[in-house]
């Protein structure tokens, strides 16, 4: 005790504050360069090799990228990517619709969400068996129920014209769950004199919520859009499940068809699987960079 | 509160929609009432093409002890346990210390460092397979749950600091100040006046990381190939393989693989929630 008081402060107690937020960085940041930043770059420089992952890399320059622009695999996989994009995000108004009709309080009712949010957290491989099974011709639940509906076999995963659609809607699923209880949150944190307020103004119905709730929700609505544009561009399990890219790689997206290339009994082609890996990254990149900006923004207003 | 409450409607109202409730329930877990009547319903029902029917007999201990006694499950569950329980430690305790530093501290490139953790956890798998898998054989931890538990600790560590540094902004920041001008170390401002506060912040994550990592697929698949260290997701994507046709097993082999998050999810909500929708009230 009275050391500290007689000698001068050393060198640590003079610079604790400056150094203390390194050193507890350090562990975590380690960890973060060594398997996230470093890979990316590796990643990027692979994609300009042949490169079998065990010989020596050969230098191609931009060689696996012209390959790519002559791929029809490539154009299937963008394709699709889109078409999840795109349906994916009917999860959100779907998840939308699901709280508004659980927002009650009736007895059970903190049961009856919770069951609602099972889908969510079960693993996708097992929901990818799951529809399979559903999807099954001749005896599946699905194609009963669309053989009734249409009068028409159809045996979904097998088929190019439908295959993409039939894992998008076992990826919306839990995607739903997923959105549903964003929303539930945030509805249970609407400013109730708000609400009331426009009531007493005599808005309800379709206006009351598109003008009053929705904007009040918009906090739920941007994690919402966050989580499913990540991940519908990241789907892979479910492909990967249900039809492993198939019929003749109709339901192929970037993800698998860079899995496929660079890891399967397709071959080994860590070059061309880096260069898919690239492109895809910079279109995520994209998505990223929008939702960083506002955060960033968000952020500064705190 | 929206939507009006139902107590308000007419009794009609009222009544429909506690009679739509379960219907609506039943109508949306259709695929898993599905699978789990089939893990119990016995092989000659599906011989005679009863797949959705009322099950003939009730087979549950048969399916399961089947699955348990001629497959693999039971040690692709411990190997879930394996990379799954060390994964929740070792990538909570970095986000305490990462997100503390973040949260506490004003210096430069605080913020670079922030949404760099937060872009590192929004980025394609694929573009860290290549060299992640290579790294991994070439150390000797390829087909073994160490290499699965490092690469998930440094990943997840992205996510958890986005989440413990919110948390931790949340935090009263005179109690940090006070302490520091009594005097009190910024490691004993860290482990004995933050760290006791972060406990909720801990049980979000933990249950949170624990789903994400049993549920993971992709890097089960990358990271390993032999049994010995494969988790129940890759697992039960080999045994379907073998199972063909085997739907009771299939089915049966599915539960026991989602029940451990499952449960984890039931015991834990509360916090799961809580994890989950971070961000989804104010901004």
């Amino acid at each position: 005790m009275t050391k500290a008081v007689s000698s001068p402060p050393g060198f640590w107690t003079k610079n604790q504050q400056k150094l203390a937020p390194w050193l507890f960085l350090a562990p975590g940041f380690l960890m973060f360069i060594i398997y996230v930043l470093v890979p990316i770059v590796q990643s990027i420089w692979i994609s300009f090799h042949d490169w079998d992952g065990l010989g020596e890399k050969v230098w191609i320059g931009l060689g696996n990228y012209v390959e790519l622009l002559d791929d029809d695999s490539f154009y299937t996989s963008l394709k699709n990517n889109v078409i999840w994009l795109v349906l994916y995000l009917l999860s959100i108004p779907a998840g939308l619709a699901v709280a508004l009709f659980l927002n009650q309080t009736v007895t059970g009712i903190r049961l009856y969400k919770s069951l609602f949010f099972f889908p969510f957290v079960i693993s996708q491989v097992v929901v990818g068996l799951m529809f399979t099974w559903f999807y099954a011709p001749d005896f599946g639940l699905f194609s009963k129920l669309i053989e009734w509906l249409t009068g028409e076999q159809v045996a979904v995963l097998a088929d190019e014209r439908f295959v993409t659609y039939g894992i998008i809607a076992a990826g919306l699923w839990p995607q739903t769950a997923y959105c549903m209880i964003l929303y539930l949150t945030g509805l249970n944190n609407i400013n109730p004199e708000q609400v009331e307020a426009a009531r007493m103004d005599g808005a309800k119905g379709m206006k009351l919520l598109w003008f009053v709730i929705l904007p009040q929700l918009a906090p739920a609505t941007f994690i919402a859009m966050v989580v499913t544009v990540i991940g519908s561009l990241r789907s892979f399990d479910l492909v990967s499940i249900m039809t492993a890219g198939g019929p003749y790689g109709s339901s192929q997206v970037l993800s698998y068809f860079m899995y496929e290339q660079a890891l399967s009994e397709y071959g080994f082609r860590m070059g061309y699987g880096a260069a898919i890996a690239v492109v895809l990254f910079l279109i995520m990149m994209v998505f990223i960079t929008l939702f960083i900006v506002r955060m960033l923004s968000q952020e500064r207003n705190a | 509160m929206f939507p009006t409450p139902i107590q308000k409607a007419s009794p009609f109202v009222q009544t429909a929609y506690k009679i739509v409730l379960p219907l609506a329930l039943v109508l949306w877990l259709l695929p898993l009432i599905g699978v789990a009547i089939t893990s119990v319903r016995p092989a000659s029902d599906l011989a005679a093409g009863n797949y959705f029917g009322i099950p003939s007999g009730f087979a549950g201990l048969e399916n399961y002890t089947a699955v348990f006694r001629d497959s693999p499950i039971g040690l692709y569950i411990l190997n879930s346990f394996k990379v799954t329980i060390p994964t929740v430690i070792g990538a909570v305790a970095l986000s305490c210390l990462t997100g503390f530093a973040l949260a506490v501290y004003r210096f430069k490139g605080n913020l670079l460092l922030f949404f760099m953790f937060v872009a590192g956890n929004f980025i394609p798998f694929q573009i860290l397979m290549v060299p992640v898998r290579d790294m991994t054989l070439r150390a000797g931890l390829y087909d073994t749950t160490l290499g699965l538990v490092l690469f998930h600790v440094a990943f997840q560590t992205g996510f958890c600091t986005l989440f413990m540094r919110n948390f931790i902004k949340g935090l009263p920041f005179a109690l940090i100040e006070s302490a520091r001008v009594e005097g009190v170390s910024e490691w004993r401002i860290f482990r004995y006046i933050v760290l006791p506060l972060m406990r909720p912040a801990i049980a979000a994550l933990s249950v949170l990381v624990f789903t994400f990592v049993w549920n993971d697929y992709f890097w089960a698949t990358v990271l390993v190939q032999g049994q010995h260290a494969m988790p129940v997701t890759a697992g039960l994507y080999s045994l379907n393989g073998q199972w063909v046709a085997a739907w009771h097993l299939v089915s049966a082999g599915s539960i026991v693989a989602a029940l451990p998050p499952v449960a984890m999810f039931f015991l834990m909500q509360r916090h799961f929630i809580a994890g989950l929708t971070l961000g989804a009230t104010k901004g």
